[in-house]
């Protein structure tokens, strides 16, 4: 039988406000433990919750970026279970009414075609802290710097296809969090997570499979492989007669594998209420409109400009305006040299490459944007070639100055002064008395062998234009 | 609408709380009382009338996005029954 893949994911993005969506602690990551927790965070009696603007605004970016209605009066709740890293005994969440109601997101496929996937909600809620339970006797260790900061939970409608998707769907929102600039995305640390409900159903059948929700997704690597597993595993439990259950998976990515949560099945009644610590959030037009006079560019917006204003091609306009650093990066190259292709693909290639190479991030790479874009003038005003701007570019990587000073320092202007490559043709030809009868016996392919020739005697410093100009007078000739 | 004991004995594993036959006897009949009390409610005419989350007629207030409270780990640590290199230490919960 052919079965269809039925995914919807549930990304939670903690928002990078300084505080705590309910306590004026602090949220900075890697602080020793506890030391960044109140009262409020520790679930003392007698404590109450103090909503940050902050969040609130945050959240609102993210409505307004995929064009979701913002709920005018939204509501929050307790979700109830016990665990010792959330004190209170539960997680003030939204339910009822969120704060982001139905939105959407376009994301491209691997064949080009552009796919629109609903993004159902978005609500506002408070992480939990962390449990540690390795190296204590019979205990558990409880750090609750995390407890109390703010987190985004988008939950997108059941409609990504395959785990493809879903990974051009989470990268998608990844990049629009960060241009927005409300979530540091950093996955390492889990400011960037994501659940994934999968079921599979018969082709053309209309009504959903039962789902197994997938946890511990924390690398667009792992949501692929987890959600490739759970598809297969599901297709060998229905075709050998057996059926799926509704249950919580653990993703164990040294095994490549997911495994069922027993201890999470009976505790899945959260009995929501509404919080009566919190009053009703309300969000009118001026508080909109102040956040919607803050959205930056979007990544669609973006790449469409680039592919207009700067001829670029659509593949290229994409990957420059995946992150938004990149794309800022990029136009101050271009502007820099006047050149926006030669800009692009220098930015994609060599620029890139070294990135890689150095494992460094744009911000920490010892070439900036002004420095690149002047090795790049260098090579649209003929001073030297793409190839040795290779060389230059390089000598800039490792610290020994920009561009100007790595060519003078280096002696590696262009010759483009024609008497001297005549000299050096001359030379060529003189040293090479069998090459030149051959070649003037008809072997036109030797042309190369003479350019190859020029270009050695200078150190690749002629002008490869000149050369091939004067080469072709002088043997002709 | 009445509560039985074993709905009893759901809630009180949900909430973590241990009682015997006795109690959750005492606690269905108990919990079957106050249901039928809060029933009353029903009888209300409430056509037309929305729904709130809350009793007062007021909007949430909102606190600006600054750090306000200091580090006093040492402080609230004082009472807590078991800590170990700055963590709160409870019984094993195994995953």
């Amino acid at each position: 039988m052919e079965w269809e893949t039925v995914i919807g994911l549930e990304i939670h993005a903690q928002l990078n406000t300084v505080s705590k969506i309910f306590s004026g602690a602090p949220t900075a990551y890697g602080a020793e433990p506890n030391r960044q927790a109140c009262p409020v965070d520790l679930g003392m009696p007698g404590v109450l919750p103090v909503l940050n603007q902050g969040a609130v605004e945050r959240a609102v970016m993210l409505g307004l970026a995929i064009n979701a209605e913002i709920t005018p009066r939204s509501v929050f709740a307790r979700k109830n279970y016990f665990y010792p890293d959330l004190p209170k005994g539960y997680q003030i969440s939204q339910f009822e009414l969120p704060i982001v109601g139905l939105g959407h997101l376009d994301i491209e496929l691997e064949d080009g075609t552009i796919k629109r996937v609903g993004v159902t909600r978005a609500h506002l809620e408070e992480d939990a802290g962390k449990s540690l339970h390795e190296g204590f006797e019979a205990m558990t260790g409880i750090d609750l710097n995390r407890a109390g900061t703010p987190l985004i939970e988008i939950v997108s409608e059941p409609e990504l296809r395959s785990a493809k998707e879903a990974v051009a769907y989470m990268k998608k929102m990844h990049s629009l969090v960060r241009y927005l600039d409300i979530c540091d995305g950093n996955m390492q640390e889990g400011s960037f997570r994501c659940d994934a409900n999968v079921s599979i159903r018969p082709k053309g059948q209309t009504e959903f499979g039962t789902r197994a929700e997938l946890k511990n997704l924390n690398s667009f690597r792992f949501v692929e492989r987890a959600i490739n597993f759970e598809v297969e595993r599901q297709i060998d439990l229905i075709e050998g007669g057996g059926s799926v259950v509704q249950e919580t998976r653990l993703y164990d990515p040294d095994r490549d594998e997911t495994r069922s949560m027993r201890s999470k099945e009976e505790a899945n009644d959260y009995r929501y209420f509404p919080d009566p610590d919190l009053l009703p959030l309300v969000v009118d037009s001026a508080f909109i409109d102040a956040v919607r006079e803050k959205l930056p560019e979007l990544p669609d917006a973006k790449r469409e400009r680039f592919a207009e204003q700067y001829g670029l091609s659509d593949y290229d306009a994409g990957v420059l305006t995946a992150v938004r650093e990149m794309g800022d990066f990029y136009e101050v190259v271009a502007a820099g040299c006047d050149a926006p292709k030669l800009a692009a693909n220098w930015v994609m290639g060599e620029f890139s490459a070294a990135m890689n190479r150095s494992e460094v991030e744009l911000a920490d790479a010892p070439v900036n944007a002004e420095g690149l874009a002047g090795l790049l003038a260098r090579i649209q005003d003929d001073t030297i070639s793409g190839k040795i701007a290779k060389e230059v570019f390089e000598a800039m990587w490792n610290g020994e100055g920009d561009a100007d000073a790595v060519i003078e320092a280096k002696g590696l202007k262009q010759i483009t002064d024609t008497s001297a490559i005549d000299t050096i043709i001359d030379d060529v030809m003189a040293n090479n008395p069998q090459q030149l009868e051959q070649y003037r016996g008809g072997k036109d392919k030797l042309f190369g062998f003479f350019v190859g020739q020029v270009m050695k005697a200078t150190q690749g410093k002629a002008n490869p234009a000149q050369v091939n100009e004067r080469l072709k007078a002088k043997l002709d000739g | 609408m009445s509560v039985d004991t074993s709905e009893v004995r759901r809630i009180a594993h949900l909430s973590r709380l241990a009682m015997n036959d006795d109690q959750a006897r005492d606690f269905a009949g108990g919990l079957s009382d106050i249901f039928a009390f809060v029933e009353q409610l029903d009888g209300a005419p409430i056509e037309g009338v929305e729904p709130m989350a809350h009793p007062l007629d007021a909007e949430q207030r909102l606190r600006p996005d600054a750090v306000t409270e200091p580090d006093r780990r040492e402080t609230y640590q004082a009472i807590a029954p078991a800590v170990e290199g700055g963590l709160y230490l409870v019984p094993r919960v195994i995953e």
